[in-house]
């Protein structure tokens, strides 16, 4: 990154993205990953060089709409196998650390 | 927040402008969640189960799963917009609204963000003094709803100061629908009673569209209450403070009002208004901080890639806007015409949101002023007493049951009321609880006639005074059987019977 183009991201944005996704980091670490997501960005950001307001955008190569399942109950998974990848439980639930947040 | 710092209801309207908004949820009641094949807990007679017993690996986000729309779901979806007055979006789409919180176990939760299924829409709502209030529909979007979090640990249970956090996803991906309001200025004095009234008629919609449960207890219907105050005159916004939590419709009348007196005695001494959302207490009647309006905020919406857009056909649109059910002002007429009640009669189960539950009592075989009296009666009195909703206690097809007991004579007014009780504590049907507590009619002759000789000859100048005319002395014998009976005896049957003897007496001198 040079000093005549500067990163599309600066350290305090990057530090807020940790913060939503709970992810402690170092000064240091914020300053490397400014530099590696800013060149990230400024790659997908070719894109935006050839979009016209015109094209809407796409979210799917193929053009399709209206995939749906029909309301019919399947299969479950036995509450052993829900857990088998739980760090940790206690009895038939889930166990994790508290989070200061709450319900959306 | 002691009452002593809300300002009193009355002054706090004279100086100030209540805005409000809605966010109400609505979990619809089909057989499977919203992506998955998984068992939906809201559906009709299900329960939440047993912990993590209603999942599949994309109702926990496992590494591969893809999520599926349930078509079921979007039909129930237009309808509601629909109902609401909204427009269908010819083309909506799914949004990931990232946050990362245990609830949802994928950190995001698939959600509508710029493009609704239904936007623009309105519904009337009638309030208990009689005026009717236009509350205009932003939009209603489709989404998922979170597991169920239970917060170990702590003094208080909550969440602030526990050490631990279990999870249930059971409910991770029941479908919802998220109703939102446009600011609603000029509720004025009645601001709490539009929010009760608001809440009740989506309730009715629902009911009668019969995509949704809407059990407010068992949270199939949840409201977020948004309160601002605007000083009068002053012609600016006031800062808004969204309360959740709130889960029976009388909560939302009450927590409406103690917002309005908060805010109020906060602006009225110079303070400034935090924009926050709070908590709602039941058993404190008042709301207390929860976590401010801030970066948490910040959900990064992007468009689900893993779901296409619904297009619904103009042809489907059409099939359910024909299908739909008669709009709740229409209906209210024609049963208050049907059940031939008076207009206070009518508007005491209109305000007391026992619409349904009366209409349902009735489609059960009882008659209409039986229904009405048992629901806004001994219903609503222990309801209140126990401050939830009527229709928490007791089932629509429980009250007819009890009202035939009654109409059969096999119950006087007095046991069906003992009979309600239990009932209520979950002893089973009329019926069961009749056989359980031996609570059936005395409705014997020899019985009764035995029991009414006993008292006679306790009080032998009775049957006297009785062919002297006066026949309030019968009162005396009537009282004694009763007691004798345990109060399991037809107080008509038996004066009828005391009158009986006194004039068969005197036949035979």
């Amino acid at each position: 990154m040079s000093a005549t183009n500067p990163s599309p991201l600066d350290a305090a944005q990057v530090a807020h993205l940790a913060n939503l996704a709970r992810i402690a980091l170092t000064p240091e670490e914020i300053e490397k990953l400014t530099g590696e997501l800013g060149v990230i960005i400024e790659s997908i950001a070719k894109v935006s060089e050839v979009a016209t307001p015109d094209v809407p955008a796409t979210s799917h190569p193929i053009r399709l709409a209206n995939v749906f399942r029909a309301d019919v109950p399947g299969e479950t998974l036995t509450v052993e196998q829900a857990l088998s990848g739980a760090p940790e439980r206690d009895g038939d639930r889930f166990k994790v650390s508290a989070i200061l947040g709450e319900e959306q | 927040m002691s009452t002593a710092e809300l300002m009193d209801f009355d002054k706090a309207i004279e100086l100030f402008e209540p805005v409000l908004g809605f966010e109400v949820h609505v979990e619809l009641n089909t057989k499977t969640k919203m992506f998955s094949s998984a068992p939906n807990p809201a559906a009709p007679g299900a329960d939440a189960g047993e912990p993590n017993t209603m999942v599949t690996p994309v109702c926990l986000g496992l590494p591969g799963s893809l999520p599926v729309v349930n078509e079921q779901a979007i039909r129930f979806s237009i309808s509601l917009g629909l109902a609401l007055g909204c427009d269908i979006a010819p083309s909506s789409r799914f949004a990931r609204k990232n946050y990362f919180y245990p609830d949802l176990a994928k950190n995001y939760q698939i959600s509508q963000y710029d493009e609704p299924i239904a936007h623009d829409g309105a519904v009337e709502v009638e309030l208990p003094n009689g005026r009717t209030v236009r509350v205009e529909i932003e939009r209603a979007h489709m989404e998922e709803d979170a597991g169920k979090l239970t917060h170990v640990g702590g003094a208080t249970g909550r969440i602030q100061g526990a050490d631990y956090s279990l999870v249930d996803y059971n409910r991770a991906g029941v479908p919802l629908v998220e109703i939102v309001t446009k600011m609603i200025s000029g509720a004025e004095h009645d601001a709490p009673e539009l929010a009760k009234a608001y809440v009740s008629t989506i309730r009715d919609i629902v009911v009668a569209l019969g995509i949704s449960e809407a059990r407010m207890e068992r949270g199939n219907l949840r409201c977020d209450a948004n309160v601002s105050l605007s000083p009068r005159g002053s012609g600016k916004l006031g800062t808004r403070t969204e309360t959740k939590n709130v889960n029976s419709l009388r909560s939302v009348e009450r927590a409406i009002r103690f917002e309005i007196q908060r805010q109020a005695a906060i602006l009225a001494a110079g303070g400034t208004i935090i924009q926050e959302t709070r908590h709602w207490h039941e058993d404190s009647g008042t709301t207390s901080a929860g976590r401010p309006k801030s970066d948490a905020d910040d959900y990064r919406y992007f468009p689900e890639p893993d779901l296409l857009p619904v297009e619904p056909s103009a042809a489907l649109i059409e099939e359910l806007r024909s299908a739909l059910p008669e709009p709740p002002a229409e209906r209210r007429r024609r049963l208050k015409d049907a059940w031939g009640f008076t207009d206070l009669e009518f508007q005491d189960v209109v305000n007391s949101g026992l619409l349904v539950e009366v209409e349902s009592t009735v489609a059960a075989g009882a008659s209409p002023a039986q229904a009405r009296k048992w629901w806004t009666g001994e219903i609503a009195r222990i309801a209140n007493q126990d401050s939830v909703d009527p229709s928490s206690l007791v089932s629509p097809s429980d009250v007819a049951a009890l009202v035939s007991l009654v109409e059969s004579g096999e119950l006087t007014d007095r046991l069906a009321r003992q009979v309600l009780e239990g009932v209520i504590a979950g002893e089973g049907s009329p019926a069961d609880v009749v056989e359980k507590r031996g609570l059936k009619v005395v409705s014997d002759d020899g019985a009764l006639i035995a029991a009414i000789d006993e008292a006679l000859a306790a009080q032998p100048d009775i049957l006297e005074k009785i062919r002297d005319g006066k026949v309030q002395a019968a009162g005396a014998v009537i009282g004694a059987v009763m007691k004798a009976m345990h109060g399991q005896a037809d107080a008509a049957r038996v004066r009828e019977l005391v009158l009986e003897r006194a004039t068969g007496s005197a036949a035979e001198r």
